[in-house]
């Protein structure tokens, strides 16, 4: 609306916050004594994101603003996604808060002197803290990004750090690294693809930004080749984040070889920031050819739910497991989101995409908690990540065994637990417009969530009826202690009240499906 | 009329139960008192009605009280509500006063009992239970109350389940009250499809419109349900074995009331069956038959406490009866089934005085000489012997009389048959009964040389002596001026009012001068029998007759042959079908996604140039979709 080089920067604040404590961040690295360095830089962290937080709050109200030339679009969806990536992240960074989960040196090339005695002499360097606060810029800036380019540049952001954390396994550092690799190779292999359909978006609507490529599409005169292909590829890059079949190869291996402070990371925040991005630009700028892209949604869904599900069962170990699952989860929120319109109407929209978010935020919020517990039995001294590890848990620490059985009877659908609610929420969506379409997609949903309760309950089973193989406890800071039981606690409440979590969902979709 | 008061009577016992149960042993030291006087109050609460309602003109004595609304679904409207009115009053101060007696008697009889405080939750959950079957307002509700008792009776009857014969008792009483119950949902679901609503009122109500098929359909499903609750034939065969509980417990439950909730369903029903002539047959059958069996199994049991159950099952056998004999029989099966309340407690009471002083030996050959050391019991048990072999005037005379005196007056040969039956029952209950007196009380002793019989406490012949009051008493009370029968008037024939001119076909003079004759040669033939030594140990060279009938005249060997083996045939085949079949396609399935698990996890090969491959795959195969939509 104005040429005059105005940033607002009250609007950008949350994001501008994040990346300010990233480069204090940095800078704290670089010049304050290691052995304050770790608590420190930890204090920054958690200090900014509350911030940023508060700041958010602030401007909740704004409907429709736009910032920086309009290359940010602050709206309703918006600013409740951001609001729910800073809690997640500061949940988050509360749960990893301890450094001994990562390497003290990452630049020494593994099982050399140099690495040695960085161990002993306790040179240990905090990096992870100011990569999570980059990464987390990112993921604020990617569902209020308006045009491709800010779009592509929120995508980067978030993953740089991403990849660079997975390769900080203080343990098995090869295996680490080499997942690091291989996120980065195949990440900046779906950018590729991303900037590619960008292009031929751009050859179609001579636009990059979503409102220019919605007017193009509505006047539909221009190539629909390049409109097609375009959306194809700009949604593989989104939707490579998300970890849809058949773009989710890398899922399992990055989940298993990363550090499983930061597989907590990846598989937390940045699907809810890469559903909202997704969601932005098929509703926002490209609702006209819903019609394709549901079809596309349709088998994105039905591989996920059917690879997700499958290859769940003969996982040994727990971390590929729930990479696998959390495969079979996105399937399903896909399921929400291309129930929107049907036969051109978009009056059951808001239902099914508040659906959605719904179903990825419980979701991110139960990851969150099941990959808490996992991280503190490593704690222990030892790789703690096949499911045998977990014989017994019930009588070692009966608390996180239930935090863990809580999360895995969600993620199985068991009422009165939240995931419940949220696969209920899902297919009511899909069901609404009354399609045999609909109904064969949810009798396909169903079953495959009845193959993901084996695996699910089996955990279960290992944890309360299987003899322990050890008798060590589990033992944790007060307030990872605090924080998990806490998050235990919210997926059951959210499973009995969904209501609340529910009406906001709404209340955000509503007001961008307003406009 | 409504009432708010009516709760209480159930909430009272229920709050209790659940109390003492949640507390443990905590409760040990006072529970059994607390429980006691909760079943007093109750009784208070009872009685206080009852004399509000004496006071009250009768055709608006009853009282209603709506607790919630229960079941809304469509036009299926239940609430949870309930009906206190002359037939429920009666009930209710049987229920609560026995109880209460029995209570009493418990805390003497079960002092050594480590289990003592959970026996009388137990007790107290029972009177809850039994009073919301005799005071809910429609089927459903009194179904609540129905499997209330059921629970409570298997609870009892299993109170010593260390032993595995009595485990089994309970278990066995509960699967014959299972297929009663059955017959009772079916009837509720009968009529809810006949009539739209179960409430009593409201069944009576529409009652006329109903085709008699529906009508014989409900009548008969309730005729089960009433055989399976109050031990009928052919559901009879578990009220022996409940003989395995505590001994207040077979006074209480499978004498005085539970087992009469048969006689209050068909009497409640009235309404039913009087429109039901096919129905009201079979119960006749069903009592004749079964006042017949019971009072033959009597003639040979050695166990006391089995020679009163079956002399139970016989006595209910007569009401029910008086209750196939419509508009007239009600009121006389439910005065029955008051003054059978009080004497055959008293006698169960008796029993567990003698078995309390004789080392819990239950086996009437080793009594024998008793009267001397067990006066009071003696006493208390000869009355109640008095009133059920029907000597005026005690209790049981006045009631059983009018019974065999109105089976007489049916109509048509049925008269003769059943009358027939009811004369022939008293003059057998005459014999065993004077069996059970002869050998328990009076020849020479007979027991072991360790045991040393002694008059039981104060706490334990306190209550029989007041039970005992009641076998004297309570006959002439209800029936002098035809007292009771107009009491229960509005309950069960007002409706029948001008059906009351049935045949005289033998004066009232005529029929009690055979039953006192009937009864008088039952006792001589006892006396003449067992007046010379008894033989400590059963004979086994008796006639077949005696022989069927300490085997309960077969009623086990019918049930095993007829309904266990082919059931375990049964069982069998489905397990085998189970494993086989349907196991065999479930694992089929299993198998199938574990084989596909693994063949999904070869393409996670770990090579980077595969997994983009695969992507790249993916994005042309998703564009061929697209493409082909759009075209």
């Amino acid at each position: 609306m104005t040429d005059t080089p105005i940033l607002q920067y009250s609007f950008l604040a949350p994001i501008l916050i994040v990346l300010g404590g990233a480069v204090i961040g940095v800078l704290v690295e670089a010049f304050v004594a290691t052995k304050r360095r770790a608590s420190i830089q930890l204090s920054i962290a958690l200090f900014t994101i509350f911030v940023s937080f508060i700041s958010l709050l602030r401007i909740r109200n704004l409907t429709s603003a736009k910032a920086a030339f309009n290359s940010v679009m602050i709206d309703g969806p918006a600013i409740f996604m951001q609001g729910t990536i800073l809690l997640i992240a500061f949940f988050a960074v509360m749960i990893i808060g301890d450094v001994d989960h990562f390497t003290a040196q990452a630049s020494a090339v593994p099982g050399s002197e140099e690495e040695k005695s960085a161990v002993q002499t306790g040179r240990q360097q905090t990096e992870v803290f100011p990569l999570t606060l980059f990464a987390v810029a990112g993921m604020l800036l990617f569902p209020a990004a308006s045009d491709l380019i800010t779009l592509f540049v929120a995508l980067e952001v978030l993953s740089l750090p991403l990849y660079l954390m997975a390769g900080l396994s203080r343990r098995r550092r090869l295996f680490s690294q080499e997942a690091a690799l291989k996120y980065f190779l195949l990440g900046a292999y779906s950018s590729a693809f991303f900037l590619f359909g960008a292009a031929f978006l751009y050859g179609f609507s001579y636009s990059v930004t979503l409102a220019g490529i919605h007017a193009a599409v509505i006047g539909g005169t221009a190539n629909n080749v390049f409109l097609l292909i375009g959306l194809l590829f700009v949604s593989l890059g989104l939707l490579f984040k998300v970890g849809a079949v058949p773009f989710h190869a890398w899922t399992p291996d990055v989940y298993q070889g990363a550090p499983t402070a930061v597989t907590l990371m990846i598989g937390g925040a940045p699907k809810l920031a890469a559903f909202a991005m997704t969601m932005r630009l098929l509703v926002d700028g490209l609702l006209p050819l819903a019609i394709d892209w549901q079809q596309m949604l349709v088998v994105l869904s039905v591989g996920s739910l059917f690879i997700g599900n499958l290859a769940a069962i003969a996982q040994t170990n727990l971390k590929r497991m729930l990479a696998f699952s959390t495969i079979a989860q996105m399937g399903f929120m896909l399921i929400g989101l291309l129930s929107g319109v049907s036969n051109g109407n978009t009056l059951l929209a808001a239902n099914a995409y508040s659906s959605a978010m719904f179903y990825v935020i419980t979701y991110v919020l139960t990851t969150l908690a099941s990959f808490g517990v996992i991280l503190l039995l490593a704690r222990a001294g030892f790789e703690s990540e096949e499911i045998t590890d977990l014989a017994g848990l019930n009588q070692r620490s009966p608390l996180y065994a239930g935090v863990m059985a809580v999360c895995l009877f969600s993620l199985a659908g068991v009422p009165p637990l939240v995931g419940f609610y949220a696969k209920l929420s899902v297919l009511q969506a899909l069901l609404a417009p009354g399609q045999t379409g609909g109904l064969i997609l949810a009798i396909f949903a169903v079953m495959m969530s009845l193959i993901g309760a084996f695996y699910y309950l089996r955990i279960v089973k290992v944890m309360y009826f299987d003899q322990p193989l050890t008798a060590t406890t589990v033992s944790a800071p007060q307030d990872v202690k605090v924080v998990l039981t806490l998050n235990g606690a919210l997926i059951l409440i959210l499973g009995l009240v969904p209501g609340g979590l529910m009406t906001l969902c709404a209340q955000s979709i509503v007001k961008a499906l307003g406009t | 009329m409504t009432s708010n008061n009516l709760v209480y009577l159930i909430a009272l016992p229920l709050f209790s139960s659940g109390f003492l149960m949640i507390l443990g042993r905590r409760a040990d030291k006072w529970g059994h008192i607390f429980a006691t006087l909760i079943s007093a109050s109750a009784f208070g609460i009872g009685a206080f009605e009852f004399l509000q309602m004496l006071a009250r003109p009768s055709e608006s004595r009853a009282l209603t009280q709506k607790l919630f609304s229960w079941i809304s679904v469509g036009t299926f409207q239940v609430d949870a509500s309930l009906l206190l009115d002359q037939l429920s009053i009666s009930f209710v101060l049987l229920i609560t006063g026995v109880g209460t007696l029995i209570h009493i008697y418990s805390i003497a009889y079960m002092s050594h009992d480590m289990d003592r405080r959970r026996f009388f939750a137990f007790l107290n959950f029972f009177i809850a239970a039994m009073l919301l079957l005799v005071l809910g307002d429609s089927y459903l509700n009194l179904y609540v109350g129905w499997e209330g008792v059921g629970l409570a009776s298997y609870l009892l009857i299993g109170f010593w389940n260390q032993k595995p014969e009595y485990a089994t008792a309970a278990k066995k009483a509960f699967v014959a009250n299972r297929v009663g119950d059955v017959g009772l949902s079916l009837a509720i679901m009968i009529a809810f499809a006949t009539f739209g609503t179960v409430s009593f009122s409201g069944v009576e109500e529409k009652v006329s419109g109903a085709s008699t098929a529906a009508l014989t359909g409900i009548g008969l499903m309730l005729l089960l349900a009433a055989t399976g609750k109050s031990a009928q034939f052919p559901l009879q065969s578990w009220l022996g074995d409940a003989m395995a509980g505590p001994t207040p417990v077979s006074a209480l439950i499978h004498a005085a009331t539970m087992v009469t909730a048969g006689v209050y369903l068909i009497t409640r029903s009235n309404f039913i069956f009087d429109n039901a002539p096919t129905a009201q047959l079979c119960v006749v059958i069903i009592g004749a038959i079964t006042l017949m069996f019971g009072a033959l199994i009597g003639t040979a049991k050695d166990d006391i406490k089995k020679a009163l159950a079956a002399s139970t099952m016989s006595q209910i056998g007569y009401m029910i009866l008086a209750t196939g004999l419509g508009p007239v029989g009600y009121a006389f099966a439910i005065m029955h089934l008051l003054t059978h309340g009080f004497f055959k407690a008293g006698m169960f009471l008796g029993a567990g005085s003698v078995m309390h002083g004789m080392d819990d030996e239950v086996n009437m050959r080793k009594y024998g000489g008793l009267g001397k050391f067990m006066p009071i019991t003696a006493i208390t048990f000869g009355l109640g012997y008095l009133a059920i072999i029907g000597v005026p005037p005690f209790a049981g005379f006045y009631s059983k009389d009018k019974i065999i005196e109105t089976a007489f007056n049916a109509e048509g040969i049925k008269g003769l048959f059943i009358g027939g039956a009811a004369l022939l029952g008293a003059l057998v209950t005459a014999f065993y009964m004077t069996r059970v007196i002869i050998l328990t009380f009076t020849g020479t002793k007979r027991w072991d040389e360790k045991a040393h019989p002694h008059e039981s406490p104060f706490l334990m012949w306190g209550p029989m002596a007041i039970l005992a009051i009641g076998s004297v008493a309570s006959g002439f009370l209800l029936s002098s001026g035809n007292r009771f029968v107009s009491w229960l008037a509005p309950v069960v024939n007002s409706h029948e009012a001008d059906h009351a001119e049935h045949v005289e076909r033998f004066q009232p003079v005529v029929v009690t001068s055979m039953a006192l004759v009937a009864v008088v040669i039952g006792v001589a033939i006892a006396i003449v029998k067992y007046r010379s030594e008894v033989p400590r140990v059963a004979p086994t060279n008796v006639r077949f007759f005696t022989k069927i009938a300490r085997r309960d005249l077969l009623q086990d060997d019918f049930n095993e042959a007829v309904l266990m083996r082919p059931g375990q045939a049964l069982t069998k085949f489905l397990v085998a079908t189970d494993e086989k079949a349907i196991d065999g396609a479930v694992r089929t399935v299993g198998a199938a996604v574990i084989g596909s698990s693994k063949g999904i996890r070869k393409t996670q090969t770990g090579f980077v140039r595969s997994y983009a491959l695969l992507i790249l795959l993916g994005a042309f195969a998703l564009l061929a979709t697209i493409w082909v939509v759009t075209l």
